[in-house]
């Protein structure tokens, strides 16, 4: 790879070994992809939860703060995805002590190293939105997907010591999505209809995530009506990247990069279609069962304005199972002034903030509470949990609400 | 059994030799495995109920979240980890938690390498000269139940 005289002095150690691990490892990335050289990055998010950590990632981050030699702090703001508990609510999780305090450590080394703890995989809603043709380092895939596709910013998919290493180094290895020849369509998906509800929207996304079928396919969907919401784009990128490993769409005629098919897509291109029939078909593939243990709302965190939409589902309601529902500390404080958090709780449920639920050890927590059957409208939690132990089933936020109630998922 | 060997495009880590656990399906380290227990987890996955540990994964690409990239770090700390990844293709993720766990890694090759290479044979993975070399005979791969 290329480097320039700052680069070079990085990793001849001349700003102190933090910052050459950091383009060491960087250099060993790039290398891998051909990259030609780096690219400075204007912001980094890290995903760093303690269970993907674990005893030996948090020592490994101990061993940066340790030293004492040189520049050990971040160059460009760097903030965190969410954190493995709530700890005012780790009880509720069934989580032990010792998780909480590997928890605590992680924080620490972070927060020596100048990382802001923000806790959120909806930056894009809560804290600084990229903009288009920013280049940035951002490390959760829902993040990177709507980052990409939605406000046409430029990012790989950075992983927690890649997105750490970025930070501390202010750039990046110049390959994939950076490169505006990674960026144009590699299929067209055509939609048939145009989902209403967020699980209806995740089902789509994992669908075509599916069928798109790895990071380097960028596929340009046609035959969305109207013009999308937000938290559906949300849903809909977090279940494509998460069910294909995607980290960039087009909308024809709605993204940033496809005003029109021509933009961003040869003649030529492969092309499928999407049916109804299609979304559904995923959507009751997971209902594998009527009872419910527990109602999770979570991942990606919700808006306020999902939880706007849950506390109207369960005033007057009194719920029979747990139900949880996963924001941002920085959502957190406006429902609890709206009042939001407070009616979600006084039908029996709980809201948590800080954390998302698969990344909060979700195996242990199903085996301290005995959640087997997990109810969301999340078709991005249903991926991921299966392979934690759980029977997942993806419904409507009003059917899970409902389930709550009676402990009793309704077939559709 | 004459040697038979494949060329990645893409390559690191240092020389390794083991038996190949093979299959055309992707792979996350948090959707997939049972990290604790070092087998393949995930209902739906074609390797349910297989261990990995000390294998040589041929699969075809990286699928999923994140974190992957600590992962393979915290997993080679306690000696559950593959032998090596080499696979049709590969995402940053799968790169860059290879990269700081130390586990060698081949990626993009002409043909599909999950069809080429038969499960169990012993082969050597070479990221230096960029090659996944078969050199010798299938070995009995048994299938644990799933858990």
């Amino acid at each position: 790879m290329k480097l320039n005289d700052e680069e070079n002095d990085i990793l001849a150690g001349k700003a102190g070994p933090v910052p050459q691990q950091a383009l060491q490892h960087q250099i060993k990335v790039g290398e891998f992809f051909g990259a030609e050289d780096l690219v400075p990055v204007t912001q980094a998010h890290l995903m760093a939860d303690t269970e993907s950590l674990g005893e030996a990632g948090v020592r490994w981050l101990e061993g940066l703060v340790a030293g004492t030699d040189g520049q050990r702090r971040v160059r460009i703001p760097t903030i965190t995805d969410p954190r493995g508990t709530d700890f005012a609510k780790a009880d509720l999780l069934g989580q032990t002590s010792a998780m909480l305090d590997l928890e605590r450590r992680a924080i620490s080394a972070f927060e020596a190293l100048g990382v802001a703890m923000t806790n959120t995989c909806i930056n894009y809603q809560t804290i600084q939105a990229p903009t288009r043709n920013e280049h940035v380092a951002f490390g959760d895939t829902g993040v990177v997907i709507y980052s990409n596709s939605i406000c046409g910013a430029r990012s790989n998919f950075e992983g927690g010591p890649s997105a750490l290493a970025a930070g501390l180094t202010g750039r990046t290895p110049r390959y994939g999505f950076h490169l505006p020849e990674m960026r144009r369509a590699t299929l067209r998906i055509q939609v048939e209809f145009t989902p209403t509800s967020l699980n209806g929207w995740g089902a789509l996304g994992g669908v075509i995530g599916r069928i798109a079928g790895n990071y380097w396919a960028v596929p340009v969907i046609e035959g969305i009506e109207g013009a999308p919401k937000s938290d559906q784009l949300k849903h809909f990128g977090a279940s494509m990247a998460s069910f294909g490993s995607i980290a960039l769409f087009h909308l024809a005629g709605l993204t940033p990069e496809a005003g029109q098919l021509s933009d961003v897509a040869a003649p030529g291109l492969p092309s499928l279609c999407v049916t109804r029939a299609d979304v559904d078909e995923l959507q009751r593939s997971y209902h594998t069962d009527d009872g419910v243990d527990v109602v999770v709302f979570s991942a990606p965190q919700l808006s306020l304005y999902e939880l706007s939409d849950l506390a109207e589902l369960c005033d007057g309601r009194r719920f029979t199972v747990p139900l949880l529902a996963v924001t941002s500390p920085q959502v957190k404080p406006d429902a609890d002034r709206m009042g939001y958090t407070a009616r979600i709780e006084a039908a029996g449920g709980s809201v948590l903030s800080g954390m998302c639920f698969y990344q909060s050890y979700a195996r242990e927590i199903s085996e301290a509470k005995g959640w087997k059957r997990l109810a969301t409208n999340s078709a991005k939690l249903v991926n991921i949990l299966g392979g934690y132990g759980y029977r997942p089933m993806l419904a409507s936020m009003e059917a899970c609400v409902d389930a709550a109630v009676s402990g009793k998922l309704a077939r559709t | 059994m004459n040697s038979k060997i494949f060329r990645a495009r893409h390559a690191m880590g240092s020389t390794v030799r083991g038996p190949a656990l093979v299959a055309n399906d992707g792979f996350s380290a948090r959707y997939d495995l049972d990290r604790i227990n070092g087998l393949f987890c995930r209902p739906s996955h074609k390797l349910v109920g297989q261990s990995y540990v000390g294998k040589i994964l041929v699969l075809d690409t990286a699928k999923g979240g994140v974190a992957t990239a600590w992962m393979l770090h915290e997993m080679k700390s306690r000696g559950i980890v593959p032998l090596a990844l080499v696979f049709n293709s590969v995402n940053p993720i799968l790169a860059q938690g290879a990269a700081l766990g130390d586990v060698s890694m081949l990626a993009g090759f002409d043909e599909d390498i999950t069809a080429a290479i038969p499960n169990g044979a012993e082969v050597e993975v070479n990221p230096q000269a960029g090659t996944l070399t078969v050199i010798g005979q299938r070995t009995a791969v048994f299938r644990r139940p799933p858990p």
